[in-house]
């Protein structure tokens, strides 16, 4: 059985250079952010001034992809024409569409752009139809990218409920929280993926080795502390190793990636419209690897879906750019929660 | 000095307490200075020590009383069961919603309710979203725990029209919710088998660094802060920007906190002495960051005798 509709995938990149790599690897969309806390990966070196959007955006189309704008941040009272004047750019640079977390961006957008397509972020936290359909309603969403908490059997009873067309993650960083509903990064350092764009910003990490081993801190925090032996990881902070009744351990999720590969002849029987690869903060050679594999399975997949099968290889090359250097299917299997 | 009149809320219970517990909890209030009580289950749908039914009667008591009563929603939706829940909840008109996920708001919005609470969890950050909410048909806003004072003063300052605000002012941060079930994780239990294990902790499960500083609160699927959120010196400030002040019930000695903050309120207790005194109920250190711009853990000292 071959699926009915045709799956896109759709990749990140942080650079142009990221994007072309997309492209060239088999993307069907490119998503990107604006260089500034419009989006909810503003990092130091990362995202796109308008000379590289526009070039962006003239690659993509030349070659038929379609590009994809994140103003997935919650502006505030003070700096609500940033966030606006994000959103006629995007429509000035003909982006395909943009993806907003914000009622009032939504229905700022709807009134200005009648003619731009506009995507439901994750942070956004729309875990039901009845939530999905309530922006499809007020603002005329025609996709939703769902949170990373719902099992398959969930999401397809969501896409049995709603027109919306249903995006999900396939791959990559694997937030463990509701997106959107996460403040823990604020806690700890004042900054929010909500607010600021950003998790766990590099601007309060620091490194240092103490005769104790590599401690990692977020703050001043001590997220984690590493023997000889160990990969020292990024200070995320719900992937640190904490105490808990005397016990120490990956109280919240390990470092670890999400990897739905061998899900996807189910989530294509679900219904699901599009998979997205996480990793905007990643490299153009991250972007290239990881496309690469998903574009041959997703090919596979809908050549002859009956015959599907995960590769050996296809695993064996997502494992190296793998955050941890391990995966799993998070919520969508039961046990994971 | 008496500060501008400002109403109390006791927020919705956050942990899981055995049934008995939860009345006797519930019992006490009807007796205490709160005005409004939030009551529901809004953070995991396999906690049912009380059910909606139970939950209602609960409400009526405390109606009884004299207290405005507000049913709150589930903040996380997974499940259709979630969703009939949710629809039973609309359905009734004896008491106000809080709607803590954008279901609840199509759902009251369909059922032309036009008096439910836009809860914390629906990140309403800027004017023109809380102005949807209120053309949705919310009269009173929640603030999400990371909005900043002058974040909110500038929301106020250009809405179009007034709306009730409330603010969390007193307890343990409720900072992320998960799929995962963290207590559960703990005790090395799957969430569909998990015993039921947020029962014997009253004021939730300490998390630590590893250099044993209390960092953050595992609750079931909720993570809260380690700290108490504790706007007890920064209330003359506070109070020029909110209607209503919600207090977070915890483990023991919620009742004390709702009248030291009336006190406060009434002008009868200085601010800076307040939080002086808040010292003896709180289960940590407390904090005020957010409400300053600040990391949300830290506590901002505030020179509360010039305000007095």
């Amino acid at each position: 059985m071959t699926p009915k509709q045709r799956i896109e995938l759709v990749c990140p990149a942080g650079s142009l250079p990221a994007l072309k790599s997309a492209v060239d690897h088999g993307a069907d969309c490119v998503y990107v952010g604006f260089k500034d806390a419009t989006n909810a990966r503003n990092f130091t070196g990362l995202n796109f001034d308008p000379t590289a959007m526009r070039e962006g955006v003239r690659y993509a189309h030349a070659k038929q992809r379609k590009v994809l704008l994140a103003l997935n941040t919650y502006p505030q009272a003070a700096n609500w024409k940033d966030w606006t004047a994000a959103i006629d750019r995007a429509a000035d640079f003909g982006i395909d569409a943009v993806i907003l977390a914000d009622p009032g961006l939504m229905a700022y957008a709807h009134q200005t752009h009648p003619q731009l397509r506009l995507h439901l972020s994750v942070q956004g936290s729309a875990t039901s139809y009845e939530a999905i359909n309530f922006y499809r309603e007020r603002f005329g969403i025609q996709r939703a990218v769902l949170p990373r908490v719902l099992s398959l059997a969930q999401i397809e009873h969501a896409i049995a409920n709603t027109p919306v067309e249903i995006e999900v993650f396939g791959f990559g960083g694997l937030c463990v929280m509701v997106e959107g509903r996460c403040a823990l990064s604020a806690y700890a350092t004042g900054e929010s993926p909500n607010c600021n764009g950003a998790c766990s910003p590099g601007k309060h990490v620091r490194w240092e080795q103490t005769p104790a081993g590599m401690e990692t801190r977020l703050n001043g925090i001590l997220i984690d502390r590493f023997g000889d032996e160990e990969r020292a990881g990024y200070p995320t902070l719900c992937k640190g190793r904490f105490d808990v009744n005397g016990e120490t351990y990956y109280a919240i999720e390990e470092p670890t990636s999400l990897n739905t590969l061998e899900l996807l002849p189910e989530l294509a029987r679900a219904g699901v419209r599009a998979i997205k690869i996480e990793g905007r903060q990643r490299s153009p050679a991250y972007v290239a690897q990881v496309t690469k594999v998903w574009r041959a399975a997703l090919d596979r997949l809908m050549g002859d879906a009956a015959q599907f099968a995960v590769q050996p290889a296809w695993m064996a090359e997502l494992d190296k750019v793998s955050e941890g250097r391990s995966h799993t299917l998070g919520a969508y299997y039961r046990p994971w929660k | 000095m008496e500060m501008k009149p400002v109403k109390l809320a006791l927020g919705p219970l956050l942990y899981y307490w055995s049934r008995q517990a939860t009345l006797d909890f519930y019992a006490q209030i009807a007796d205490s200075p709160a005005d409004i009580v939030y009551v529901g289950e809004t953070v995991c749908s396999r906690r049912h020590e009380l059910r909606l039914d139970d939950w209602l009667e609960v409400a009526q008591v405390l109606a009884d009383a004299g207290k405005e009563v507000v049913l709150s929603s589930q903040s996380l939706i997974e499940s259709e069961s979630d969703l009939k829940t949710l629809r039973r909840i609309v359905a009734q008109t004896r008491f106000r919603v809080e709607a803590n996920d954008m279901s609840a708001v199509r759902l009251l919005a369909e059922a032309g309710r036009r008096d439910w609470i836009a809860g914390p969890t629906l990140n309403i950050f800027n004017p023109q979203t809380l102005g949807l909410m209120m053309e949705a048909g919310a009269s009173r806003w929640v603030i999400a725990p990371e909005m900043t004072g002058a974040a909110l003063a500038d929301v106020r300052a250009a809405q179009a029209a007034p709306i009730e605000t409330e603010i969390m002012a007193w307890g343990r941060l409720p900072l992320a919710h998960s799929a995962r079930c963290f207590t559960a994780r703990h005790f090395n239990l799957q969430k569909d088998t998990c015993e039921f294990r947020c029962l014997g902790l009253a004021d939730g499960l300490a998390l630590r660094t590893r250099e044993g500083e209390a960092f953050l609160t595992l609750n079931g699927v909720q993570t809260q802060s380690a700290r108490v959120y504790n706007l007890l010196a920064d209330l003359p400030e506070v109070c020029r920007s909110a209607e209503i002040l919600r207090i977070s019930p915890q483990g023991s000695h919620t009742a004390n906190v709702l009248e030291l903050f009336r006190n406060t309120i009434d002008g009868t207790i200085p601010a800076a002495q307040a939080f002086e005194q808040s010292a003896q109920w709180m289960v940590d250190q407390p904090c005020n960051g957010f409400w300053h711009g600040r990391p949300g853990l830290e506590l901002h000292q505030v020179a509360t005798s010039t305000c007095l």
